[in-house]
Formats: C-alpha cells, structure tokens, sequence
C-alpha cells in the first residue's frame, strides 16, 4: 500500500536475544518520511531494545535494516547518526559534570588534537537558534532540570542533521508543560520531512502525537494501526493482551479500629526540605487514606515518620495499640508495617543483586528464614519461588539480577515482598509512577485487595485520579501539614486542587 | 548494559521458569560459561603480559626464555619454591578478604598496609607479654590480638566515615602511614629487643608456644595457609549465609534502599571495617608469628596494597581470593628467582602485576564491546 518513495526506514525480522532472554523476535517496522511512529508496548515489550539496533547500539541476532532504500549494518552509534538515525536516550547520557558545550562535542570529530571550547560554544548557540530551543552553552549539565537536560540530549542528536529521530520515553521526566512544548518541537520536526519514532507506554501520547503507532508485546509486533482509526481501548488491549479496567471496581468500606493514629506530628526538616507540622490523621482497618498535595510538601516525611526512618521531635505516632513514636525501623517493621517508598529503583530494590535478595529484604532477620541470624537456604528458595509466582513477577530464575526486569514486575516485586508479610498498615507512595497501563492496574487491584482484607491503607500520590479512584478519604498535605480532608465519594477535584495549592491554609502557599 | 526493556522476560521463559529443571540446567549452564569466561579472560591476560613482559627483558639484554624458565622453576620447580609461593600467598589471601569484606559493603578500604602493621603489632604484643601458656590458647590469642589491632585501625576509618562522614579512602591512606610509623617508632624505641646482640630494630622473637606450626617440613610454609582457607570460607559464609551479611551487602548495593528497609547503614559501615580491619590484622598477626617471628619495621612489604589487586582480580568471591592470592604469590616468588638466576631487576615484578592488570582491563573492556 505504501508508495516505496514514502518509506525512510524498514526493520525486517529483528531478532535480539539476551541470555535468557528474547528481546524482538522477528519485528518488522517501517517508518515514513514526515511521520511521528509511535511504538507502543509494556515496560519490556522489547521497544527499546528495537531502537538500540536501529541507532547502531545492539547487532540483531537476525533481520535486516533498509535504510533510505539500502540494506545497512551499523557497527556503531556514530555509524548510524553519519547515516541519519539519532536517538534521545531516556536517561540522555549526559556527562552531569560537563557544561553543554562540552556535551554536544562529546563523540564529536574534531579538528586536531585540540577541543575548541569557543566553537563548540558557537555550534551549541548556532544549533540551538535553528531549532528554537535556547540553551545556554556554559552551564553544567547538573544545574539543568530534567526539561533542559533533555534539551541538551535533543539538540546533540539534532546537531548531526539526522533524518530519522528515535525518543525513548522522553515524557516520563518531563512536568506536563515541558512535555506538551516537547510535543511542539516534534510537531515541528516532522513538518520539516523529518520523520521520529517515539517510544512509550501512553496511550494518550499516541493519540495526540503519533501519525501510526506499532503495538509491541513479548518482544513481538502485534499490529500497525493509523492512530487516526484506533482508540485508546483498542490500544491497551493490544498492548496488554486483554481487556483493561480503566476504572476499578470497588466494595464500598467497612472501616474497622484505628490501625494508625498520628498525633501532634512535628519533626525536624532536612535543609531546603518541608518538615511536618503539628500532623495528626488517622487510618483505619480496612480503609484507604489518600495523601494529597504537590511533591515535596511533606510526603517523603510522613511516610518515613511513620516507618521509623525519620526522627519525631513532638507528637506522637501509635499503630496497632503500640506508641511507636521513637521506634527503630525495623521495630515497626516488624509489628507490621509495610512500606513501599516512592521512586522504588532508588529505594526499594537492589538493582545489582539478584531477586532473591530483592524478595527476602525484611524478611532476612530471624525466624523463618533466619533463625539465630543464620540463612536457612531452603526455605529461603521456596519462599522466593512461591512469591515470585503468587505475584506473577515474570523472571527466568530467582538469580536474575532485579536490573534485568521491567519497572511493572519490580513494583510487583517490592508489592510481594511487602504484602507476604502480613502487614496491619501498609505505606504505598507512589506505587504506580511509571507503570504501564497493566502493571498500573495490577498494583491497584492488589491494594484494594488488601484493604477489604482489614489492612490499612496509606496511600501517598500525585496522582489524584488514583486517589479519587482508590481512597476512601482524602487528605490534603501542604507544607507539612493537613489542610484538609474529604471523603473520596464526594470529593471535588477542583477543590482538593484549591487546597493543594495552599488556598485553605491561612498561612503562605505551597511550594 | 542490558536496559530494563531488553533485560526483560518474554512469555516463553516465565512460562519455563515454572519447570524447576529447566532452570536448574540453564543456571548450571549459565554458572559454567560465566565461569570459563572469567577465567579464560585471567588466562589471557596473563598470556599477553608475559609477552609483553618478555619484549621488556629482551630489550634489557636477557634471554626472555631462560628468564621465565627460572621464573617457573623458582616458584613451581621445587617442594621449596612452592612453599616459599603459600608463605607469600597466604597474607596476600587474608588481606584480600578483608578488602573483599569492606568492598561488598561499599566501603572502599584502602587501608589493608596499616591494619597489617597494627595486626602485627597486637599479635606481637600477646605473643611477647602474655604468660607462659598452652601452645594452642596462647597462638589463638597471637590471632585474636592480630584481629584486635587490625580492627581497631579499620573500625577508626570506619566510625570517622559513618560519623562524619569522612572519606574512608583519603582517612585509610592516612592511617597506612601512621600504623607504619607506629610499629616503627616502636621497634626501634620502646619495644626494641634490649640484648644489644641484634643490631636490627626489632623486638624480642615471640616464644615457641605462640608460633605457627610448620606445614611442609623444612620449609617456610606454615600453618597459616590453613588459616587462610579458614577465613575464605567463614568469609564466605558471613556474606552469602547470614542476616549480618545480608546487611553489608545491602548497605553496599544500594544505601538508599538499606536504609528503607530498615538497615542502619552506618552501622553496617562500621562492623564491615571492624572485620576488614581484623582480617588484614590476621594477615599481620600471620607474618609474625609464622614467618618472622618477631616484629619488625618492614613485617609487611606491601602485602597490603597488593591485596587490594589479589580482592579485585578474585572478583570479591573468597574462593577468587584464594586463586588470586596464589597466584600473585607466585609472581612474587618467580620475579625474584628470575632475578637471582639472571639478574633481571627485582622491579620486573610491578611491572609484571602492572601489565597483568592492565591486561585484563583491556580483555574485559573488548569482551564488553563485543556484547
């Protein structure tokens, strides 16, 4: 159907394998000049990995790339951009101690033997003009946000006059105004002939930006579909392999006795961070608390307040009958409390070590796994094994180092090894962020699930669609103290975004 | 290297990893070739520094071939050139897991030098002062004395870097120097042997009950080999079979996440450079009291430093340790019989370890490439 001219890019039958692992497995791909070719697919539906042969990073076991008409073999990323193809990595691959300019030279020919920082500087405001996205060459990259890092990352790719522009996941980083001006500069690419692939996991993404979108699972292609005659259901469906619940049902709440009673909290604040102020709440058996409020208003805080990890100055902090207030962590771990802290790749898992490491953590002192401080191997391995299928957490052995899997079945990892404990009270912050549409839902059932179980729920979140949809009540949190608290079946989106930006409270406005 | 996306599982092995069987082969498989590969690597590298090596005794007039045939000879040909290849191996190994202890933990001790003069200086002191005693009450207090004062050099670095934060490698560094010239002040001041019949800086030798027996008759080779297999093995143990373990290789994996699940971190700092520091200690407390047999100003020829290569080369495994520690030691022993046969200079030796290291970084960055 295709007219041969329209065609920039054709990926035939890629196959990559990893050991114990098939990454693609015989993918086509073909992208046109002038189109935003979103591929779409589960955290380690085997996107990236396609992009990483595409640019030269990975040889494919098997398949063929035509480029521009010609069969191609890149041996390396700086083969590939000679050729036109760029990629904008998620984590940008930016040296944090150098300036700009000094990134955009990096991999960078140059004349003699010399690194002529004041014509770099010139390329950098040169480039940067021609695509209007301003920059200032000087600047090291650490002082960058997130935005502007990944401004550096585009303009190097573009600084190569690429025809084709790989972006892997580039709005996972971004606050929702730097994405929808991200948005604009594709828009704006793509007009100029150029054509970009685009990585990601959202589905409304693929339906503002993306001309086609190819459907990516277990390493294979599903389908290729015009964005213009599809929709998002039919996309999560592809993607997932069956229906998704884009709302969660949900039994309406039995609350039991108080499992948490915070009283009068005040701690001391790290510097440049909010500390809590005279917090009190309270969780109830079988009930969800929400938390919301802007990042960083005192979240972090109180959950680490709670779990033991963060002294309290005044106040006082009972669960389960016990004051905990000045408890060691893992006391109250161990009285049941289970924590699944925001950001669960910095601090929740070990990406180095394997998963039965990841899936005994809390469990490693004492009876049954160690008693006297002694590891009892067999029964660490049945453990393992069991939770690791209980919770569908899909890994070759429970030696595959916790790196290798996917952000979905790491949550689903730290959920396992949390939940298996039998907690009374459970502290989720953000156990969501960054899934997928599956993965998402997974993790949401699940706390349900141990809500109408009895368990206490404290759910800390961004998100407020997921704290309408999950809490029982909500409570908003700014600058370190509770500005309000509704119940979640008559809560106003409008009003909770009121109080989030501190227009109940009497004093200064949120950060 | 592999990314998140690549590295995960499709349907079809999860599917498989159900098959306990399955797994079992593709695990034992998988052990064997990460195996043969490390080695085959350690193998190379040795063949390539021994060429180059062979180009740098060449230039210097010497036939290469007779040299390493008296390298060979010297520390493999004979019951005596093997022993002389434990005696020197054997510190090498207890430092190296000390190293090991402290690395796995995330803290980088550079200070093995220090806590073996330290250890030697413990284990002098209890082999000398003690009363008369059984000989093996008195050689395992010689040991524990060793570890005291090994642990106590270790566990200053390490409580100065949990309480304030310190930077272990610079206050490890530093106290290499001060643990030298500690012994040193007090072999040739306040503990030197008085009898005016040793003009040496030493101290008085340690009596019969607190030295280590003989393991190959008359060599130099000692008990302390054993000692070393010993400590591999507990070492082993500690870090794969029990929660202490598991605290030290957590806090090392990802503090951040020790912390949140309840580790006390600095904590773990702590204990991990009190037995990083013991274990060197026993390297000392080694050196005395089955080599030297008194304490000297030189009892360690930078064992200390050497065994951080001996930790890294062993891939922080204690059985890696062990293969690593012999063959250094043997290095050792070969470089100087290749120096007294044909006079190659003794500084063969650094270069040797050098060419072998870089070497084996540059396989390991090829082998990386190729993925």
């Amino acid at each position: 159907m295709a007219d041969a001219e329209l065609v920039m890019l054709k990926m035939e039958g890629i196959c990559k394998r990893f050991p114990g692992v098939v990454a693609n497995n015989g993918v086509n791909l073909d992208v046109r000049a002038g189109e935003v070719h979103a591929l779409l697919g589960e955290n380690g539906a085997g996107k990236t990995t396609l992009m990483s042969v595409l640019c030269g990073l990975y040889h494919p076991d098997a398949g063929s790339i035509i480029w521009k008409g010609h069969p191609v073999r890149f041996a390396s990323p700086r083969q590939a951009a000679a050729l036109g193809i760029g990629m904008v990595h998620q984590d940008f691959k930016l040296i944090q101690r150098m300036t700009v300019a000094e990134n955009m030279m990096l991999g960078r020919q140059t004349r003699g033997p010399y690194f002529d920082l004041r014509e770099a500087a010139r390329m950098v405001e040169r480039v940067s003009a021609d695509f209007g996205l301003p920059i200032d060459p000087r600047t090291p990259v650490r002082q960058l946000s997130a935005g502007m890092q990944q401004r550096v990352a585009i303009l190097k790719v573009l600084a190569g006059s690429p025809d084709l522009v790989i972006f892997d996941e580039p709005t996972s980083v971004l606050t929702p105004q730097e994405a929808e001006s991200l948005f604009k500069m594709m828009r704006s690419l793509v007009a100029s002939g150029k054509s970009i692939c685009f990585i990601t996991h959202k589905l409304e993404e693929v339906m503002s930006i993306a001309t086609r979108v190819t459907v990516l699972r277990d390493g294979r292609v599903i389908d290729t579909l015009e964005t213009r005659q599809t929709n998002p259901r039919e996309l999560a469906r592809l993607m997932v392999g069956r229906e998704v619940l884009f709302t969660i049902q949900k039994t309406p709440c039995a609350p039991g006795e108080a499992a948490l009673g915070v009283q009068h909290l005040t701690t001391a604040g790290a510097p440049g961070q909010v500390a809590l102020r005279d917090l009190s709440l309270e969780v109830r058996q079988g009930e969800i608390l929400g938390i919301a409020g802007i990042s960083g208003n005192g979240q972090n805080e109180l959950a680490e307040a709670i779990a033991g990890l963060r002294p309290v100055l005044s106040g006082s902090i009972k669960i389960g009958g016990f004051d905990t207030t000045h408890w060691r962590a893992e006391k109250i771990t161990d009285l049941g409390v289970a924590y699944i802290p925001d950001k669960v790749r910095q601090n929740a898992v070990f990406l180095d070590l394997d998963l039965t490491h990841n899936t005994i953590a809390k469990s490693h002192r004492g009876a049954p796994l160690a008693p006297h401080g002694i590891f009892r191997m067999r029964v660490i391995d049945g453990h393992v094994r069991r939770l690791l299928t209980q919770y569908r957490v899909r890994a070759p052995s429970p030696r595959t180092l916790a790196k290798q899997l996917s952000g979905g079945n790491l949550q689903r990892l730290v959920l396992a090894r949390e939940s298996s404990r039998a907690p009374q009270l459970i502290i989720a912050a953000n156990p969501t962020a960054g899934l997928d549409v599956g993965a998402t839902e997974y993790v949401r059932t699940q706390l349900l699930e141990e809500r109408d179980r009895g368990r206490a729920v404290l759910l800390i979140s961004a998100d407020l669609d997921e704290l309408l949809a999950l809490s029982d009540r909500i409570a908003v949190l700014c600058s370190g103290r509770i500005v309000g608290m509704v119940a979640a079946a008559d809560a106003d989106l409008e009003e909770i975004g009121l109080m989030m930006g501190g227009a109940r409270a009497a004093e200064q406005p949120c950060a | 290297m592999t990314d998140p996306e690549s590295g995960q599982v499709p349907a079809e092995p999860a599917a498989r990893a159900q098959d306990p069987s399955w797994v079992h082969a593709h695990h034992v498989a998988d052990a064997v070739l990460r195996a043969l590969g490390s080695l085959g690597m350690a193998l190379s590298a040795i063949v390539a520094a021994i060429v180059v090596a062979g180009g740098i005794i060449a230039l210097l007039g010497i036939n290469p071939i007779e040299a390493f045939r008296a390298f060979f000879v010297g520390s493999l040909g004979s019951k005596n050139g093997i022993a002389e290849v434990l005696v020197r191996a054997t510190p090498l190994a207890l430092a190296g897991l000390g190293v090991t202890v402290a690395f796995r933990a995330g803290v980088w001790n550079i200070g093995a030098e220090g806590q073996i003069f330290l250890g030697a200086l413990g284990a002098a002191l209890v082999g000398i002062y003690a009363p008369p005693l059984p000989q093996p009450l008195h050689l395992l207090l010689v040991l524990a004395g060793g570890f005291a004062g090994g642990a106590l050099w270790g566990g200053l670095a390490g409580f100065l870097k949990a309480r304030f934060d310190a930077n272990e490698i610079i206050i490890t560094i530093m106290l290499n120097y001060l643990g030298i010239l500690l012994v040193s002040f007090l072999v040739t001041g306040p503990l030197k042997d008085s009898s005016g019949l040793i003009p040496q800086p030493q101290t008085v030798p340690l009596p019969a009950s607190a030295i280590l027996p003989k393991l190959i008759p008359a060599t130099r080779a000692h008990t302390g080999a054993l000692l070393a297999l010993l400590v591999a093995f507990l070492v082993w143990f500690l870090l794969k079979r029990t929660t202490l373990g598991y605290t030290l290789r957590s806090a090392g994996a990802n503090p951040d996440a020790a912390r949140h699940i309840g580790i006390n971190v600095k904590r773990a700092v702590i204990i991990a450079m009190l037995i990083s520091g013991g274990l060197a200690g026993l390297a000392g407390a080694n050196e005395v009291s089955g080599v030297q047999h008194y304490l000297t100003q030189d009892i360690s020829s930078g064992y200390g430093y050497l065994s951080i290569a001996v930790a890294l080369f062993g891939g922080l495994e204690p059985l890696g340790v062990i293969l690593a520690s012999l063959f250094f030691g043997m290095v050792l022993v070969g470089s100087e019989s290749m120096q007294r046969a044909v006079s190659v200079p003794v500084y063969m030796v650094y270069i040797i370890e050098g060419l072998i290291i870089v070497s084996m970084l540059l396989r390991q960055l090829a082998w990386r490439r190729s993925k």
